[in-house]
């Protein structure tokens, strides 16, 4: 067992995990945040998707001891407080979602995506960025929307993710 | 209509949970003192198995106990069931093998369960099950559903010779074969409707706590019908009595009929956790739930139509093999027969039809309902047929439908169903001017251009759905009745509590029933929440699936309101001294008829419940009703989805260029949600058509075995959908509602299908429609072409 | 996973020294192949060496005639580069189209070379653009760096530090998906560079990653579309399975072929 000490949704943490612990049994196991999913093994879902120092990663593929000194935001830090992020809001307006389980990880790559390539998406770059990230239940139709529009508003000066800045 | 009323786009109640990640899945749960259970499972398809030795992994650290199916079957836990009858043409019943829960002689799949490891972590779990040393058998197996009753075949259970379950038929076989007979035309296709795996991003999971105060056990578990699992759980697996089982299923990660049925992890959860008396947590990782989850359709068909010298189709009849896996999953019987033969007719007026059905057992994971149920295999097998006549008579696909429609109704099929309303011209109509269908030549010649064949096709499905009239099914073998209850608890304040037996796992029943309430009552949606999901807080319930929550959940909902709404009228009548008759009650106020007196629903509420107003020979106090609704015959949702594709034929690959679908729903509650449960079913069957396929190779191995080699629908593979509808409300309930889960998977793969072979030129096209088999079918096209 | 013992050097030496202790050690990079097989239990190594914290192996550069690529440097940061979009424009599409964003943010030019998984791209890029592989040891050619399914001829105790690529006259890359597993049904990159052209083909090859010299000889004349027409890839040697035969991935060599090299810049 060693320490790994992260700063999660702007909180620091000091946790002793076995070496084999992976980022997404950190959160979800040591601290009990369990908005981030876990929906294959094989890294393909994204139902897992965090950001670590301000980027998208799948956490279920990083070891928590490689996070070590890393800032991560989950999904449970994106609002806030009461006040949704824009994505969050624009994901709830476009029903971009309906069984929720891998909504936490289209948000966070939804927002990752308007940090990398701004406000003004269209529908083919929007699909095409969605690529690690599946939905069985929605068709993609209104996350596709969503996305889109949540980019809009956090143009009009909503606040991005937290981590990295 | 009001902003949050029947017909409102209300944005989901649900949302806020999901969105900031503070739902509630099962596997976010953790109870004190909890065990992980991780299982030994069967590397092989088929084997006896010789000896499990458990001895070294019980010593390994952390392991509190290492059971196996010896152990299950001294403590005298049941095997799994099937819950629906079928019987066989000569009359024998369906040739059930046992299911025990955990494999004690004899493996039949590969990932059939022979132990289950117990330990403090997941990982001491996992290691220590690798400890297990089990000496397997092994047999020859069969994968192949057409191959599984051959001769020489291997066994799979000594109760169904020749791996038979039932040969079920229904329909006029003499009268059929007198319509072909006289038939001008007759059209033939050989169909395999592929094998999918459903994979709700949610794995299964189950957490098992005993009680022992009270000798009681709770689980906790990712399920479409919590009561029906609590049921069979009790009366069958005769885990525990159901007054001594407690069963949650909190948010649910979708379902698509795979979190229907009751699974042996569940039932083991409940066992080992009774027997090491702590609590026991497991979940499925996405390898472990390619082997286990049911998965779905797997027919393989040879299906003939009919057609007489005024182009009208005169019979129907088709042979399907069902592969029903290694055992018989909860409702696996139902699908093949009473889902699937009884929608053959389509939305067509066919005076003949004759379906066999044979069922056979085979060493793969068992296959039960998947979103559609049989309704997509039969609407594939109809619009197939129904296209290829048309291309084989040089008929316009479009006409030939609309010259053999049903135009009347009711209509009775010569298979069970009699189709209350529908207008299929109209859908099919609307569907070909927003496709835009008179301009496609231009388009296909634009794509020609360009070196790409452009191909359109159509699929005017019906499916049954509100499923379903008890007595009737009991007829047709149920094991249950498809009834749906509700309980409407209004509180003295006047907040309302409804409580349902229907359960949503992405559906928004938070959201739509609520917006029921909140119209009928005049109430604020924000003071109505819906209770699902716990058999302590729900009295009994059927559950959801098959697009039955808003035709039979909401209408049990709408009964108890009526008995709500007469209750809070004797009330109010108390209240301003006039009897309860003469009270009238609109948009939340209670108004004595032809008066300005009236009162608010709030008042009535808190005199409902401090009951100063009226004495208890007058009154009962309180304000809480319940109702249970059985529907007096299936909804008819129906529609047309048109499919335009472009192909690359030089690689294979397919893109959706435009997608109509165009659905007769009835009425409607939130037409939000309505269009979203469209864009996912449709998703779902262009995923069968063009990605999906599950696939063992000739040992019994899956070889599409997780996401790397099972292609599930991206974004990218998507276009946007136009999604429209079209209204004739239903007869038979008191909302006029149909049903909308399932139609975007009935309908969608026989339109995709249709469209790729129109594109390619011929119709051996099998699904799934991948690159290289497009790529091929595009090769074979071009030669015949040139020939 | 199985348990491991974990250690994080912060050089190259060090990191040699943890690999040379341990016979069961394995060097953790971005972990984007590593880290799956390890979760599904198919790699158990005894220790991982991380080589996150190692400094100097970050970076792309340009060196003369070459850019020159750290081995930890990500697939995110080759594909954002300003100089690789110069230079190599093919070599930034290529990263632009494997895996997907999360992925590119964690995974590493250096680990996928190592894995040398048949159906991944950079050994398409490293292969036709007759790049160097620099370890801690040695400069190894790509012609004699690719060795087989996930085999290279990296020793046990030696690391990539960098690749270096020849910036070439013209490239182009063209990917087929599988449509599952969303790596390589096949890819293929063409190259002209001084030593005349070079055609690499990935997702195909039953023994990974390989060349056409065929094409190249064909290429070496007339760097174009047309120049390969005639010039069909035999089907024996080729991968078959349930996405695609070996019919149909050697027909498909053919066609990206041409269209990597109408779109090469």
């Amino acid at each position: 067992m060693s320490n790994v000490t992260v700063t999660v949704n702007g909180k620091s943490h000091t946790v002793d995990v076995a070496p084999e612990t992976l980022l997404v049994e950190l959160i979800r196991e040591k601290l009990r945040l369990t908005g981030t999913h876990v929906g294959c093994d094989t890294s393909q879902c994204g139902a897992c998707v965090v950001h670590v120092d301000g980027v998208a990663v799948k956490s279920c593929t990083m070891l928590a001891m490689t996070a070590d000194g890393a800032s991560v935001t989950t999904i449970e830090g994106l609002a806030n407080g009461s006040a949704l992020h824009p994505m969050q809001e624009a994901f709830r307006e476009h029903h971009g979602l309906q069984c929720g389980f891998c909504t936490p990880g289209m948000i966070m790559s939804a927002v990752d995506i308007v940090n990398r390539k701004g406000s003004d998406l269209d529908e083919h770059t929007i699909r095409d960025e969605l690529e690690g990230n599946i939905c069985r239940c929605t068709g993609y139709h209104n996350i596709v929307k969503a996305v889109a529009a949540g980019a809009k508003a956090m143009k009009g000066g909503a606040k991005p993710a937290r981590a990295a800045e | 209509m009001s902003a949050t009323g029947i017909g409102a786009a209300v944005r989901r109640k649900e949302d806020q949970r999901f969105i900031t990640g503070t739902g509630n899945y099962t596997s976010d749960i953790s109870r004190p003192g909890e065990l992980r259970a991780y299982f030994v499972r069967s590397p092989h398809a088929h084997a006896t198995i010789k000896k499990v030795d458990t001895k070294a992994a019980e010593k390994m650290p952390g392991v509190a106990a290492v059971l196996t199916g010896a152990d299950l079957a001294n403590d005298k836990i049941g095997g799994l069931i099937c819950g629906w009858a079928i019987t066989s043409k000569d009359g024998t019943p369906m040739k059930m093998g046992a299911h025990p829960a955990i494999a004690a002689d004899k493996v039949r799949c590969v990932g059939d369960a022979v132990a289950v490891v117990l330990a403090e972590t997941l990982r001491q779990a996992r290691d220590a099950a690798e400890a297990v040393e089990v000496d397997y058998g092994v047999l020859p197996s069969v994968v192949d559903p057409a191959k599984a009753a051959a001769k020489g075949a291997p066994q799979i259970h000594d109760v169904a010779p020749n791996n038979m379950i039932y040969d079920w038929h229904l329909g006029d076989k003499a009268a059929t074969d007198a319509a072909f007979a006289s038939a001008k035309h007759v059209t033939k296709l050989d169909i395999i409707n592929n094998r999918l795996v459903p994979n709700a991003m949610e794995p299964r999971a189950a957490i098992a706590e005993y009680d022992q105060g009270n000798d009681a056990l709770t689980l906790w578990n990712t399920s479409q019908n919590p009561h029906v699992a609590r049921l069979v759980i009790s009366a069958f697996v005769g885990m525990a009595p159901e007054h001594k089982l407690r069963v949650i299923a909190p948010d649910v990660g979708g379902g698509f009929g795979s979190k229907i049925f009751i699974y042996p992890e569940e039932v083991v959860a409940l066992w080992a956790a009774r027997r090491v008396k702590r609590p026991v947590k497991w979940v499925s990782d996405r390898s472990e739930a390619f082997l286990t989850d049911a998965h779905g359709r797997d027919h393989v068909t040879h299906a003939e139509l009919a057609i007489d010298a005024n182009n009208k189709i005169t019979g129907l009849r088709v042979h399907t093999i069902a592969n029903i896996g290694a055992y018989m999953s909860t409702f696996s019987s139902s699908v093949p027969t009473y889902l699937y033969a009884t929608l053959l007719s389509g939305q067509y007026a066919i005076p003949a039809i004759y379906a066999e059905v044979d069922a056979v057992y085979t060493n793969t994971a068992p296959v039960d309902a998947y979103r559609g149920a049989g309704r997509p295999e039969a609407t594939f097998v109809v619009e197939r047929l129904v296209e290829v006549a048309a291309r084989e008579l040089g008929l316009d696909p479009a006409e030939f439908r609309r010259k053999n429609f049903v135009k009347s109704f009711p209509h009775q099929t010569p298979v069970i169903m009699t189709y209350d309303a529908g207008d299929y011209d109209a859908s099919l109509t609307k569907a070909m001017d927003l496709i835009d269908y008179k301009n496609f030549g231009k388009r296909k010649a634009e794509s020609e251009k360009h070196g790409k064949l452009r191909g359109i096709g159509f699929s005017t499905y019906i499916e049954a759905c509100g499923i379903a009239p008890s007595q009737a099914v009991g007829s047709l073998g149920a094991g249950v009745g498809l009834w749906e209850s509700a309980e409407v608890r209004v509180n003295p304040t006047g907040s309302i509590e409804i409580l349902t037996g229907s359960h949503s796992h992405g559906q928004g029943h938070e959201t739509t029933f609520a917006q029921l309430v909140s119209d009928r009552l005049g109430v604020p949606i924000e003071t109505v929440s819906v209770v699902h999901g716990d058999t302590d807080k729900v009295q009994f319930g059927m559950g959801t699936y098959g697009s039955r929550s808003g035709a039979v959940g909401m209408s049990a909902i709408v009964k108890a309101l009526d008995k709500i709404e007469a209750k809070a009228k004797k009330v109010a009548g108390y209240m301003m001294e006039a009897s309860g008759d003469d009270i009238e009650f609109k948009d939340g106020k209670f108004t004595v008829k032809g008066t300005d007196k009236s009162v608010g629903w709030g008042d009535v509420t808190l005199n409902a419940y401090i009951a100063h107003k009226f004495t208890g020979g007058q009154l009962e106090p309180g304000l809480k009703e319940g109702a249970f609704y059985d529907p007096t015959n299936f909804t008819f949702p129906a529609g047309c989805h048109i499919a335009e594709v472009e192909i690359d034929p030089e690689t294979g690959k397919t893109t959706i260029a435009k997608w109509v679908a165009v659905d007769d729903f009835g009425n409607i509650i939130n037409p939000m949600i309505v269009e979203g449960q469209v864009h996912g079913g449709i998703a779902q069957g262009v995923g069968q058509a063009m990605l999906e396929g599950a696939s063992y190779n000739s040992d019994g191995q899956l070889v599409t075995g997780s996401f790397m080699d099972y292609a599930m629908p991206r974004a990218a593979d998507l276009p946007s959908f136009k999604v429209d509808t079209t209204v004739t409300p239903c007869p038979s309930n008191p909302l006029g509602i149909k049903g909308c889960g399932e139609a975007g998977a009935i309908a969608s793969p026989a339109a995709l299908i249709n469209a790729i072979t129109n594109a390619v030129g011929h119709e051996n096209v099998p699904m799934p429609a991948t690159p290289s088999t497009v790529w091929k079918a595009a090769q074979g096209g071009m030669k015949k072409a040139a020939e | 996973m199985y348990a491991f013992t974990y250690e994080r050097p912060k050089s190259v030496e060090e990191a040699v020294n943890l690999l040379k202790k341990s016979g069961e050690a394995k060097l953790l990079a971005g972990g984007q192949t590593l880290l799956p097989a390890m979760k599904l239990r198919l790699a158990s190594p005894g220790t991982i060496v991380d080589l996150s914290k190692v400094a100097g192996l970050s970076g792309v550069k340009r060196d003369g005639n070459d850019i020159v690529i750290g081995a930890m440097t990500k697939h995110v940061d080759v594909m954002n580069s300003a100089e690789v979009q110069k230079s190599i424009p093919a070599l930034a599409h290529l990263v632009s189209v494997l895996g997907d964003p999360a992925v590119r943010n964690r995974g590493t030019i250096g680990g996928s070379l190592a894995n040398n998984d048949p159906s991944a791209d950079y050994p398409a890029a490293v292969l036709a653009l007759n790049a160097t592989v620099q370890t801690n040891k040695r400069k190894i050619a790509a012609d004699d760096f690719f060795k087989g399914l996930f085999e290279t001829a990296l020793a046990g105790d030696e690391i990539i530090e960098a690749v270096r690529f020849p910036v070439p006259e013209k490239a182009g890359y063209e990917k087929f998906r599988n449509p599952a597993s969303r790596f390589a049904l096949v890819g293929v990159f063409v190259a002209k560079g001084k030593d005349g052209a070079r055609v690499a083909v990935t997702g195909a090859g039953e023994s990974g990653v390989f060349r056409v010299k065929e094409m190249e000889a064909a290429l070496g004349k007339d760097f174009s579309a047309k120049a390969i027409e005639g010039i069909k890839v035999p089907a024996k040697g080729m991968i078959a399975d349930l996405h695609g035969t070996a019919e149909y991935r050697a027909h498909l060599i053919g066609v990206l072929a041409r269209r990597a090299l109408a779109a090469a810049k």
